[in-house]
Protein backbone atom coordinates (compact mmCIF):
# COMPACT_ATOMS: atom_id res chain seq x y z
CA UNK A 1 0.00 0.00 0.00
CA UNK A 2 0.59 3.54 -0.54
CA UNK A 3 0.96 5.44 2.73
CA UNK A 4 -1.79 8.14 3.08
CA UNK A 5 -3.82 9.94 5.41
CA UNK A 6 -6.56 8.01 8.00
CA UNK A 7 -8.89 9.98 9.28
CA UNK A 8 -12.12 8.99 11.32
CA UNK A 9 -14.61 11.49 12.04
CA UNK A 10 -18.24 10.50 13.58
CA UNK A 11 -20.76 12.38 11.76
CA UNK A 12 -21.94 12.64 8.40
CA UNK A 13 -20.97 15.69 8.06
CA UNK A 14 -17.80 15.64 9.09
CA UNK A 15 -17.41 12.74 6.71
CA UNK A 16 -18.58 14.93 3.73
CA UNK A 17 -16.13 17.50 4.49
CA UNK A 18 -12.95 15.59 4.57
CA UNK A 19 -14.45 13.96 1.69
CA UNK A 20 -13.94 17.42 0.09
CA UNK A 21 -10.29 17.68 0.30
CA UNK A 22 -7.89 16.73 -2.28
CA UNK A 23 -7.73 12.93 -2.84
CA UNK A 24 -9.88 11.70 -0.34
CA UNK A 25 -11.35 8.25 -0.52
CA UNK A 26 -14.21 6.85 1.87
CA UNK A 27 -13.80 3.95 3.56
CA UNK A 28 -16.06 1.76 4.29
CA UNK A 29 -15.68 -2.06 6.20
CA UNK A 30 -12.50 -2.27 3.96
CA UNK A 31 -13.09 -5.65 2.45
CA UNK A 32 -12.80 -4.72 -0.99
CA UNK A 33 -11.25 -1.40 -0.77
CA UNK A 34 -8.07 -2.84 1.54
CA UNK A 35 -7.19 -5.60 -0.75
CA UNK A 36 -7.20 -3.16 -3.79
CA UNK A 37 -5.05 -0.60 -1.80
CA UNK A 38 -2.55 -3.50 -1.49
CA UNK A 39 -2.66 -4.10 -4.86
CA UNK A 40 -1.34 -0.46 -5.43
CA UNK A 41 -4.34 -0.04 -7.53
CA UNK A 42 -5.86 3.24 -5.88
CA UNK A 43 -3.43 5.73 -4.46
CA UNK A 44 -5.73 8.14 -1.91
CA UNK A 45 -3.94 10.86 -0.12
CA UNK A 46 -6.71 10.44 2.65
CA UNK A 47 -8.92 7.72 3.81
CA UNK A 48 -12.22 8.78 5.23
CA UNK A 49 -13.05 5.96 7.96
CA UNK A 50 -16.90 6.04 8.46
CA UNK A 51 -17.26 2.90 10.63
CA UNK A 52 -17.10 5.49 13.60
CA UNK A 53 -19.89 6.87 12.79
CA UNK A 54 -23.16 5.87 14.60
CA UNK A 55 -26.28 7.25 12.59
CA UNK A 56 -25.12 5.27 9.97
CA UNK A 57 -25.33 1.77 11.67
CA UNK A 58 -28.27 0.04 12.38
CA UNK A 59 -31.25 -1.74 11.05
CA UNK A 60 -34.87 -0.39 11.88
CA UNK A 61 -38.11 -1.93 10.80
CA UNK A 62 -41.69 -0.01 10.60
CA UNK A 63 -44.64 0.53 8.21
CA UNK A 64 -43.50 -1.90 5.69
CA UNK A 65 -40.13 -0.63 5.19
CA UNK A 66 -36.79 -1.94 6.28
CA UNK A 67 -33.98 1.05 6.81
CA UNK A 68 -30.93 -0.32 7.29
CA UNK A 69 -27.99 2.45 8.18
CA UNK A 70 -25.45 2.54 5.73
CA UNK A 71 -22.59 1.69 7.84
CA UNK A 72 -24.30 -1.72 8.62
CA UNK A 73 -21.99 -4.86 8.67
CA UNK A 74 -23.72 -7.90 6.62
CA UNK A 75 -23.54 -9.98 9.83
CA UNK A 76 -25.66 -7.37 11.54
CA UNK A 77 -28.34 -7.19 8.38
CA UNK A 78 -27.94 -11.07 8.67
CA UNK A 79 -29.00 -10.82 12.50
CA UNK A 80 -30.92 -7.96 13.18
CA UNK A 81 -33.55 -7.89 9.25
CA UNK A 82 -33.90 -11.55 9.66
CA UNK A 83 -37.87 -11.22 11.18
CA UNK A 84 -38.27 -8.45 8.77
CA UNK A 85 -37.16 -8.98 5.77
CA UNK A 86 -36.04 -12.70 5.74
CA UNK A 87 -35.19 -12.69 2.04
CA UNK A 88 -32.98 -9.95 2.81
CA UNK A 89 -31.28 -11.61 5.83
CA UNK A 90 -30.82 -14.59 4.64
CA UNK A 91 -28.98 -12.86 1.42
CA UNK A 92 -26.50 -10.86 4.16
CA UNK A 93 -25.85 -14.22 5.91
CA UNK A 94 -24.11 -15.86 2.69
CA UNK A 95 -22.30 -13.10 1.62
CA UNK A 96 -18.19 -13.88 1.75
CA UNK A 97 -17.33 -15.39 4.96
CA UNK A 98 -18.26 -14.56 8.93
CA UNK A 99 -15.31 -12.36 9.29
CA UNK A 100 -15.82 -11.01 6.26
CA UNK A 101 -19.61 -10.38 7.19
CA UNK A 102 -18.50 -9.09 10.55
CA UNK A 103 -16.54 -6.01 8.74
CA UNK A 104 -18.05 -5.45 5.29
CA UNK A 105 -21.02 -2.99 5.32
CA UNK A 106 -24.16 -2.59 3.20
CA UNK A 107 -23.28 1.18 2.19
CA UNK A 108 -19.41 -0.05 0.70
CA UNK A 109 -21.08 -2.96 -1.06
CA UNK A 110 -23.56 -0.93 -2.72
CA UNK A 111 -21.14 2.10 -3.16
CA UNK A 112 -18.79 -0.04 -5.25
CA UNK A 113 -21.50 -1.73 -7.30
CA UNK A 114 -18.88 -4.69 -7.80
CA UNK A 115 -20.53 -6.54 -11.06
CA UNK A 116 -20.94 -10.23 -8.83
CA UNK A 117 -21.80 -8.54 -5.83
CA UNK A 118 -25.03 -9.85 -3.84
CA UNK A 119 -26.46 -6.62 -2.25
CA UNK A 120 -26.96 -4.67 -5.80
CA UNK A 121 -29.65 -7.27 -6.29
CA UNK A 122 -31.71 -7.32 -3.19
CA UNK A 123 -32.06 -3.56 -3.28
CA UNK A 124 -32.80 -3.21 -7.08
CA UNK A 125 -35.48 -6.33 -6.88
CA UNK A 126 -36.59 -4.44 -4.05
CA UNK A 127 -37.47 -1.01 -5.60
CA UNK A 128 -35.33 0.02 -2.33
CA UNK A 129 -34.24 3.74 -1.95
CA UNK A 130 -30.55 4.74 -1.53
CA UNK A 131 -30.57 7.62 0.95
CA UNK A 132 -27.12 9.53 0.80
CA UNK A 133 -25.46 12.20 2.34
CA UNK A 134 -26.95 14.80 0.36
CA UNK A 135 -30.29 13.37 -1.31
CA UNK A 136 -32.41 10.17 -1.87
CA UNK A 137 -31.95 7.87 -5.56
CA UNK A 138 -34.02 5.56 -6.42
CA UNK A 139 -32.69 1.80 -7.05
CA UNK A 140 -33.61 2.17 -10.47
CA UNK A 141 -31.73 5.09 -11.18
CA UNK A 142 -28.81 4.80 -9.10
CA UNK A 143 -27.14 1.13 -10.73
CA UNK A 144 -25.22 2.63 -13.97
CA UNK A 145 -23.43 0.11 -14.87
CA UNK A 146 -20.44 -2.41 -13.65
CA UNK A 147 -18.94 -0.72 -10.89
CA UNK A 148 -20.27 2.42 -11.39
CA UNK A 149 -23.36 4.31 -10.02
CA UNK A 150 -25.29 7.57 -9.66
CA UNK A 151 -22.77 8.44 -7.05
CA UNK A 152 -21.27 12.21 -6.96
CA UNK A 153 -17.59 12.12 -5.71
CA UNK A 154 -17.36 12.35 -1.94
CA UNK A 155 -21.21 11.34 -1.68
CA UNK A 156 -21.93 8.67 0.91
CA UNK A 157 -24.52 5.84 1.07
CA UNK A 158 -25.82 7.07 4.88
CA UNK A 159 -29.05 4.20 4.71
CA UNK A 160 -30.82 2.22 2.08
CA UNK A 161 -35.09 1.91 2.74
CA UNK A 162 -36.11 -1.44 1.22
CA UNK A 163 -39.83 -1.94 0.94
CA UNK A 164 -40.62 -5.23 2.80
CA UNK A 165 -42.12 -7.30 -0.37
CA UNK A 166 -45.00 -10.37 0.25
CA UNK A 167 -42.46 -13.17 -0.66
CA UNK A 168 -39.01 -13.00 -2.19
CA UNK A 169 -36.02 -15.67 -2.12
CA UNK A 170 -32.60 -14.76 -3.44
CA UNK A 171 -30.51 -17.89 -4.74
CA UNK A 172 -27.60 -17.59 -6.02
CA UNK A 173 -24.91 -19.88 -7.77
CA UNK A 174 -21.74 -19.36 -6.01
CA UNK A 175 -17.84 -19.11 -6.95
CA UNK A 176 -16.48 -21.37 -4.54
CA UNK A 177 -12.82 -19.55 -4.15
CA UNK A 178 -14.76 -15.97 -4.19
CA UNK A 179 -17.84 -16.52 -2.60
CA UNK A 180 -19.36 -14.02 -4.92
CA UNK A 181 -22.31 -14.65 -7.51
CA UNK A 182 -20.88 -16.30 -10.47
CA UNK A 183 -25.12 -15.75 -11.12
CA UNK A 184 -27.15 -14.70 -8.16
CA UNK A 185 -30.86 -14.09 -8.40
CA UNK A 186 -33.66 -11.93 -6.61
CA UNK A 187 -37.68 -11.95 -7.08
CA UNK A 188 -39.17 -10.05 -4.99
CA UNK A 189 -43.61 -10.46 -4.96
CA UNK A 190 -45.43 -7.19 -4.24
CA UNK A 191 -49.38 -6.26 -4.06
CA UNK A 192 -48.17 -4.34 -7.61
CA UNK A 193 -46.02 -6.97 -9.16
CA UNK A 194 -42.88 -8.59 -9.18
CA UNK A 195 -39.81 -7.24 -9.66
CA UNK A 196 -36.91 -10.15 -10.51
CA UNK A 197 -33.16 -8.28 -10.66
CA UNK A 198 -29.92 -10.63 -11.66
CA UNK A 199 -26.14 -9.64 -10.35
CA UNK A 200 -23.09 -11.51 -11.60
CA UNK A 201 -24.43 -12.77 -15.07
CA UNK A 202 -24.49 -9.32 -17.12
CA UNK A 203 -21.63 -6.85 -18.56
CA UNK A 204 -23.73 -4.02 -17.69
CA UNK A 205 -23.91 -5.11 -13.33
CA UNK A 206 -27.02 -5.59 -12.38
CA UNK A 207 -30.79 -5.50 -14.67
CA UNK A 208 -33.79 -6.47 -13.78
CA UNK A 209 -35.33 -9.68 -16.28
CA UNK A 210 -38.58 -7.76 -17.43
CA UNK A 211 -39.89 -11.04 -19.49
CA UNK A 212 -39.78 -12.94 -16.21
CA UNK A 213 -40.96 -9.93 -14.25
CA UNK A 214 -44.08 -9.74 -16.53
CA UNK A 215 -44.63 -13.13 -16.22
CA UNK A 216 -44.63 -13.53 -13.01
CA UNK A 217 -46.96 -10.39 -12.00
CA UNK A 218 -49.50 -12.42 -13.95
CA UNK A 219 -49.09 -16.28 -12.80
CA UNK A 220 -46.14 -16.27 -10.06
CA UNK A 221 -44.99 -19.92 -10.01
CA UNK A 222 -41.93 -21.30 -11.50
CA UNK A 223 -44.24 -22.51 -14.43
CA UNK A 224 -44.86 -18.97 -15.95
CA UNK A 225 -41.13 -18.92 -17.04
CA UNK A 226 -41.73 -21.69 -18.94
CA UNK A 227 -39.63 -20.86 -22.34
CA UNK A 228 -38.20 -17.56 -21.36
CA UNK A 229 -34.43 -17.24 -21.43
CA UNK A 230 -31.96 -14.06 -21.53
CA UNK A 231 -29.95 -13.74 -24.62
CA UNK A 232 -26.33 -14.72 -24.08
CA UNK A 233 -25.16 -12.05 -25.98
CA UNK A 234 -23.94 -9.22 -23.22
CA UNK A 235 -23.51 -11.50 -20.73
CA UNK A 236 -19.71 -12.16 -18.52
CA UNK A 237 -17.95 -14.65 -19.97
CA UNK A 238 -14.81 -15.83 -18.36
CA UNK A 239 -12.52 -19.09 -16.72
CA UNK A 240 -15.47 -19.45 -14.43
CA UNK A 241 -18.84 -20.00 -16.77
CA UNK A 242 -19.05 -19.17 -20.82
CA UNK A 243 -21.63 -16.92 -21.59
CA UNK A 244 -24.26 -18.91 -22.06
CA UNK A 245 -23.76 -21.17 -19.34
CA UNK A 246 -24.68 -17.90 -17.31
CA UNK A 247 -27.61 -16.77 -19.25
CA UNK A 248 -28.61 -20.40 -18.59
CA UNK A 249 -28.12 -19.97 -14.92
CA UNK A 250 -30.30 -17.06 -15.17
CA UNK A 251 -33.38 -18.72 -16.07
CA UNK A 252 -32.41 -21.87 -13.75
CA UNK A 253 -31.72 -19.60 -10.48
CA UNK A 254 -35.10 -17.52 -11.18
CA UNK A 255 -36.73 -20.69 -11.01
CA UNK A 256 -35.56 -22.10 -8.00
CA UNK A 257 -35.93 -18.17 -6.23
CA UNK A 258 -39.85 -18.14 -6.92
CA UNK A 259 -40.03 -22.15 -5.77
CA UNK A 260 -37.86 -20.58 -2.43
CA UNK A 261 -40.23 -17.55 -2.25
CA UNK B 1 3.21 8.06 12.36
CA UNK B 2 0.79 8.48 14.84
CA UNK B 3 0.08 6.68 18.36
CA UNK B 4 -2.52 4.03 18.95
CA UNK B 5 -3.37 2.29 21.83
CA UNK B 6 -5.78 -1.17 22.41
CA UNK B 7 -6.25 -3.76 24.70
CA UNK B 8 -5.10 -6.74 23.51
CA UNK B 9 -6.32 -10.13 25.82
CA UNK B 10 -6.77 -7.60 28.39
CA UNK B 11 -3.59 -5.90 28.17
CA UNK B 12 -2.90 -2.02 27.42
CA UNK B 13 -0.82 -1.98 24.54
CA UNK B 14 0.04 1.34 22.50
CA UNK B 15 2.43 2.25 19.54
CA UNK B 16 3.65 3.88 16.12
CA UNK B 17 2.09 3.07 13.25
CA UNK B 18 1.34 4.54 9.83
CA UNK B 19 -2.22 4.86 7.91
CA UNK B 20 -1.92 1.88 5.77
CA UNK B 21 -0.35 -0.21 9.38
CA UNK B 22 -2.52 -3.59 9.36
CA UNK B 23 -3.69 -4.55 12.57
CA UNK B 24 -2.16 -8.05 11.75
CA UNK B 25 1.71 -5.98 11.88
CA UNK B 26 0.56 -4.28 14.85
CA UNK B 27 0.14 -7.45 16.21
CA UNK B 28 2.61 -9.21 15.09
CA UNK B 29 6.10 -6.68 14.37
CA UNK B 30 5.01 -4.05 16.67
CA UNK B 31 3.93 -5.95 19.70
CA UNK B 32 6.08 -9.06 18.57
CA UNK B 33 2.60 -11.49 19.11
CA UNK B 34 3.31 -13.44 16.00
CA UNK B 35 0.81 -16.18 17.64
CA UNK B 36 -1.71 -14.94 14.77
CA UNK B 37 -0.55 -15.63 11.06
CA UNK B 38 0.05 -14.11 7.80
CA UNK B 39 -1.11 -16.86 4.80
CA UNK B 40 -2.47 -15.38 2.36
CA UNK B 41 -2.42 -10.99 2.66
CA UNK B 42 -5.84 -11.08 0.78
CA UNK B 43 -8.19 -12.03 2.74
CA UNK B 44 -8.68 -15.66 1.56
CA UNK B 45 -7.11 -18.18 3.83
CA UNK B 46 -7.92 -16.74 7.73
CA UNK B 47 -5.15 -17.53 9.45
CA UNK B 48 -5.25 -14.25 10.25
CA UNK B 49 -8.53 -14.05 12.17
CA UNK B 50 -8.44 -12.15 15.45
CA UNK B 51 -11.36 -10.58 17.46
CA UNK B 52 -12.38 -7.37 18.06
CA UNK B 53 -14.75 -6.08 20.25
CA UNK B 54 -16.11 -9.59 20.25
CA UNK B 55 -16.45 -10.19 16.21
CA UNK B 56 -14.01 -12.57 14.12
CA UNK B 57 -12.40 -10.04 11.62
CA UNK B 58 -9.43 -11.03 9.51
CA UNK B 59 -6.70 -8.60 11.00
CA UNK B 60 -4.76 -8.35 7.27
CA UNK B 61 -7.55 -6.65 6.14
CA UNK B 62 -8.35 -4.17 9.00
CA UNK B 63 -6.35 -0.67 9.34
CA UNK B 64 -4.37 -1.23 13.16
CA UNK B 65 -5.89 2.72 13.69
CA UNK B 66 -9.57 1.14 12.98
CA UNK B 67 -8.79 -1.01 16.25
CA UNK B 68 -8.09 2.19 18.32
CA UNK B 69 -9.37 2.27 21.71
CA UNK B 70 -10.79 -1.19 20.74
CA UNK B 71 -10.48 -4.88 22.90
CA UNK B 72 -8.44 -6.93 20.69
CA UNK B 73 -8.27 -10.86 21.23
CA UNK B 74 -5.92 -13.11 20.22
CA UNK B 75 -4.66 -17.07 20.05
CA UNK B 76 -2.21 -15.70 23.09
CA UNK B 77 -4.93 -15.23 25.40
CA UNK B 78 -6.88 -18.09 25.10
CA UNK B 79 -5.48 -20.52 27.32
CA UNK B 80 -6.94 -20.36 30.91
CA UNK B 81 -4.77 -18.28 33.03
CA UNK B 82 -3.38 -21.54 35.14
CA UNK B 83 -1.91 -22.24 31.55
CA UNK B 84 -4.39 -25.11 31.00
CA UNK B 85 -5.63 -25.10 27.07
CA UNK B 86 -8.95 -23.22 26.34
CA UNK B 87 -12.09 -26.23 25.82
CA UNK B 88 -11.36 -25.19 22.13
CA UNK B 89 -7.71 -25.75 22.09
CA UNK B 90 -7.91 -28.67 24.05
CA UNK B 91 -10.40 -30.16 21.57
CA UNK B 92 -8.35 -29.43 18.75
CA UNK B 93 -5.41 -31.37 20.80
CA UNK B 94 -7.42 -34.42 21.20
CA UNK B 95 -9.00 -34.83 17.97
CA UNK B 96 -6.21 -34.42 15.90
CA UNK B 97 -7.52 -30.83 14.18
CA UNK B 98 -4.11 -29.59 13.40
CA UNK B 99 -0.75 -31.22 11.34
CA UNK B 100 1.05 -28.72 10.44
CA UNK B 101 -0.58 -25.77 12.53
CA UNK B 102 -0.24 -22.93 10.28
CA UNK B 103 -4.05 -22.18 9.95
CA UNK B 104 -5.22 -23.67 13.97
CA UNK B 105 -4.69 -19.82 15.44
CA UNK B 106 -7.22 -18.62 13.01
CA UNK B 107 -9.31 -21.97 12.67
CA UNK B 108 -9.15 -21.27 16.72
CA UNK B 109 -10.68 -18.32 16.76
CA UNK B 110 -13.04 -18.56 14.06
CA UNK B 111 -14.08 -21.77 16.28
CA UNK B 112 -14.26 -19.68 19.48
CA UNK B 113 -16.29 -17.42 17.77
CA UNK B 114 -19.10 -19.17 16.46
CA UNK B 115 -19.84 -21.20 19.74
CA UNK B 116 -20.01 -18.11 21.50
CA UNK B 117 -22.88 -17.10 19.27
CA UNK B 118 -24.30 -20.61 18.54
CA UNK B 119 -22.87 -23.13 21.56
CA UNK B 120 -24.33 -26.14 19.72
CA UNK B 121 -23.62 -25.72 16.23
CA UNK B 122 -24.54 -28.27 13.76
CA UNK B 123 -21.76 -30.24 11.24
CA UNK B 124 -23.18 -28.24 8.56
CA UNK B 125 -23.45 -25.08 10.57
CA UNK B 126 -19.44 -25.41 11.23
CA UNK B 127 -18.59 -26.29 7.92
CA UNK B 128 -20.01 -22.92 6.74
CA UNK B 129 -18.73 -21.19 9.34
CA UNK B 130 -15.37 -22.12 8.60
CA UNK B 131 -15.71 -21.02 4.96
CA UNK B 132 -13.46 -18.40 5.06
CA UNK B 133 -10.90 -20.43 6.77
CA UNK B 134 -8.53 -22.97 4.77
CA UNK B 135 -6.49 -25.27 6.02
CA UNK B 136 -3.89 -27.45 3.68
CA UNK B 137 -3.19 -30.48 5.61
CA UNK B 138 -6.50 -31.71 7.60
CA UNK B 139 -9.01 -31.77 4.84
CA UNK B 140 -11.17 -30.25 7.64
CA UNK B 141 -12.51 -33.82 8.70
CA UNK B 142 -11.01 -33.48 12.37
CA UNK B 143 -11.12 -29.69 12.80
CA UNK B 144 -15.20 -30.20 12.69
CA UNK B 145 -15.03 -33.47 14.69
CA UNK B 146 -13.03 -30.74 17.21
CA UNK B 147 -15.24 -28.36 17.15
CA UNK B 148 -18.12 -30.56 17.31
CA UNK B 149 -16.26 -32.28 20.79
CA UNK B 150 -15.72 -28.65 21.92
CA UNK B 151 -19.29 -28.11 22.20
CA UNK B 152 -19.80 -30.77 23.94
CA UNK B 153 -21.77 -32.96 20.98
CA UNK B 154 -19.32 -36.31 21.04
CA UNK B 155 -22.44 -38.33 19.79
CA UNK B 156 -22.50 -35.56 16.65
CA UNK B 157 -18.79 -36.00 16.54
CA UNK B 158 -19.01 -39.79 15.94
CA UNK B 159 -21.47 -39.70 13.54
CA UNK B 160 -19.12 -37.16 11.57
CA UNK B 161 -16.62 -40.28 11.18
S1 LIG C 1 -3.74 -13.75 6.01
FE1 LIG C 1 -5.60 -12.76 6.42
S2 LIG C 1 -7.02 -14.05 5.44
FE2 LIG C 1 -5.12 -14.95 4.89
S1 LIG D 1 -2.92 -27.81 9.82
FE1 LIG D 1 -1.62 -27.25 8.21
S2 LIG D 1 -2.79 -25.70 7.24
FE2 LIG D 1 -4.18 -26.49 8.66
Amino acid sequence: MYEFEFVKPTTVADAVAALGEEEAQALGGGQTLIPTLKQRLAMPATLVSLTGIAEMKGVKAEGGTVTIGGGTTHGTVAKEAASAYPALAALASNIGDPAVRNRGTIGGSLANNDPSACYPAAALASGATIVTSSREIAADDYFQGMFTTALEDGEIVTAVRFPVPEKAAYIKFEQPASRFALVGVFVAKYADGVRVAVTGASEEGVFRWSEAEAALSANFSAAALEGLSVPADGMIGDLHGSKEYRAHLVGVLTKRAVAAA
Amino acid sequence: MTKISMKVNGKEVSGEVEGRTLLVSFLRDTLGMTGTHVGCDTSQCGACVVHVDGAAVKSCTMLAMEAEGAEVATIEGQANADGTLSVVQQAFQDHHGLQCGFCTPGMVMSATALLKDNPKPSEAEIRHYLEGNICRCTGYHNIVKAILAASGQLEGAIAAE
